[in-house]
């Protein structure tokens, strides 16, 4: 067959098994793996060593880092409810005074409206009292006069006396 | 594919393992540049480019390639620092270097056209051997003749443990012959079939997508078996490293 002409001795069997090869196998593999371990153990294995405690570093670091931001935070949280209370506190406590002061200012005020409103109307009550006498003294006088004409006109002699007396006894009738 | 018809199927599934020099045709002597040679070296740039120039940016969020890098770290620091414990963590850079190298390796060997340096048994034999070794000699120095209890199994009844040491210490000696034998021959088993079945598509003519589909479907499961291999040998590493380290059970 063809295969054998080409193949030659080495197919025949397994080339695994031709011991003529294992100096030459043996001797690049034995390079192979030195090349290999020391491109590993100088340059590779250290680098990806300091690249994992680095990031184990900055993760705990970051850890750290976010468990002190939280108490901050917490604190900030505290200070600002107090802040929030104070304030409300105080708020309160102006809220009274004001409403005192106004009270007072107003309970001022009011008393002297009082006094003003009690003022003017004492002074109205005089008003009237002096319209009144004075429309009352008006119609005496227009009473009199009155009567006098009436008595002229009726034909009797008008004693002024007695009209005035009549009139005056009329009025208080 | 008349042609192909007649002269009947012809599949060489293991061409593609052969050894051969990458210059000439001369005989390989143990320095001799190979396909083997030229495959480690693409092998040592992938393990450079995944991570050392992946990880150039040292960034604290890291890259895409940065993050892959750093997932295999930390995906093997883990397995080591689970199965030795702390002080197995020593040799975490030896551990690291097998898994890159399998993986990579296996990977690299799913390219088509590509020379898959873990299909051979020359290689996996030397990477089993030299944790053998360093794991035997580790265990003598760590823990001198109290690495033997290994194979006194004290929690059995005293009739058994001589059956026991026996049986411990075969099961020890086959440990490197497993170890290697595991990775090789899935590797060259997925491979063979996947060329097998290249075969069977280059000569059924019309009918060939049948065959197609089979090799997408295996291709797939080499990339499964490449990954699994790779860890499979790294986690048994770190099991022996345990044995050599603490050796009473």
């Amino acid at each position: 067959m063809a295969t054998e002409t080409t193949g030659g001795t080495e197919a025949a069997g397994m080339p695994q098994l031709e011991f003529s090869t294992f100096p030459n196998q043996i001797f690049w593999l034995v390079i192979a793996l030195l090349a290999i371990y020391f491109i590993l153990s100088r340059i590779a294995m250290p680098r990806i060593a300091a690249v994992l405690a680095e990031r184990q570093g900055t993760i705990t670091n970051d850890l750290a880092a976010a468990e002190e931001l939280k108490l901050k935070a917490v604190e900030a949280e505290e200070a600002y409810e107090k802040a929030l209370a104070d304030a409300r506190a105080e708020a309160h406590q102006i809220v009274a005074e004001a409403k005192a002061e106004i009270q007072a200012e107003l309970d001022v005020e009011i008393q002297k409206a009082d006094a003003e409103i009690a003022a003017k109307t004492a002074e109205s009550e005089k008003a009237i009292a002096a319209i009144r006498e004075s429309a009352a003294e008006s119609v005496k006088e227009v009473a009199k006069d009155t009567a006098k004409e009436l008595v002229a006109v009726l034909g009797g002699k008008a004693d002024a006396r007695t009209v005035t007396a009549a009139v005056n006894a009329r009025m208080k009738g | 594919m008349a042609d192909e018809a007649k002269g009947g199927i012809e599949i060489h599934p293991m061409d593609q393992f052969i050894v051969e020099p990458l210059f000439g045709d001369g005989a390989i002597h143990w320095y001799t540049p190979t396909n083997v040679t030229l495959w480690l070296f693409f092998a040592v740039v992938a393990v450079t480019l995944l991570m050392v120039v992946g990880t150039r940016g040292r960034a604290i969020v890291p890259s895409r390639s940065q993050s892959v890098g750093e997932m295999a770290y930390g995906f093997v620091y883990k397995m080591v620092e689970d199965v030795t414990g702390k002080e197995g963590l020593k040799y975490f850079p030896y551990i690291f270097t097998l898994f890159l190298y399998i993986l990579l390796a296996n990977f690299l060997g799913l390219i088509p056209g590509s020379f898959t340096t873990t299909s051979h048994i020359a290689v996996t034999a030397v990477l089993a051997g030299a944790v053998f070794v360093t794991v035997t000699v580790l265990g003598f120095v760590k823990n001198g003749a109290g690495f033997l209890s290994l194979f006194w199994v004290s929690s059995a009844p005293l009739v058994l443990r001589p059956i026991l040491a026996i049986i411990e210490l075969i099961s020890y000696f086959v440990r490197p012959v497993s170890h290697s034998i595991r990775l090789a021959g899935n590797v060259m088993a997925g491979h063979a079939v996947l060329k097998v079945f290249a075969g069977f598509a280059a000569s059924l003519g019309v009918f060939s997508f049948i065959p197609i589909f089979g090799i997408v479907a295996i291709y797939a499961l080499e990339v499964l078996v490449s990954a699994i291999q790779a860890y499979v040998f790294t986690i048994l590493t770190c099991v022996y490293l345990k044995d050599a380290l603490h050796p009473h059970h």
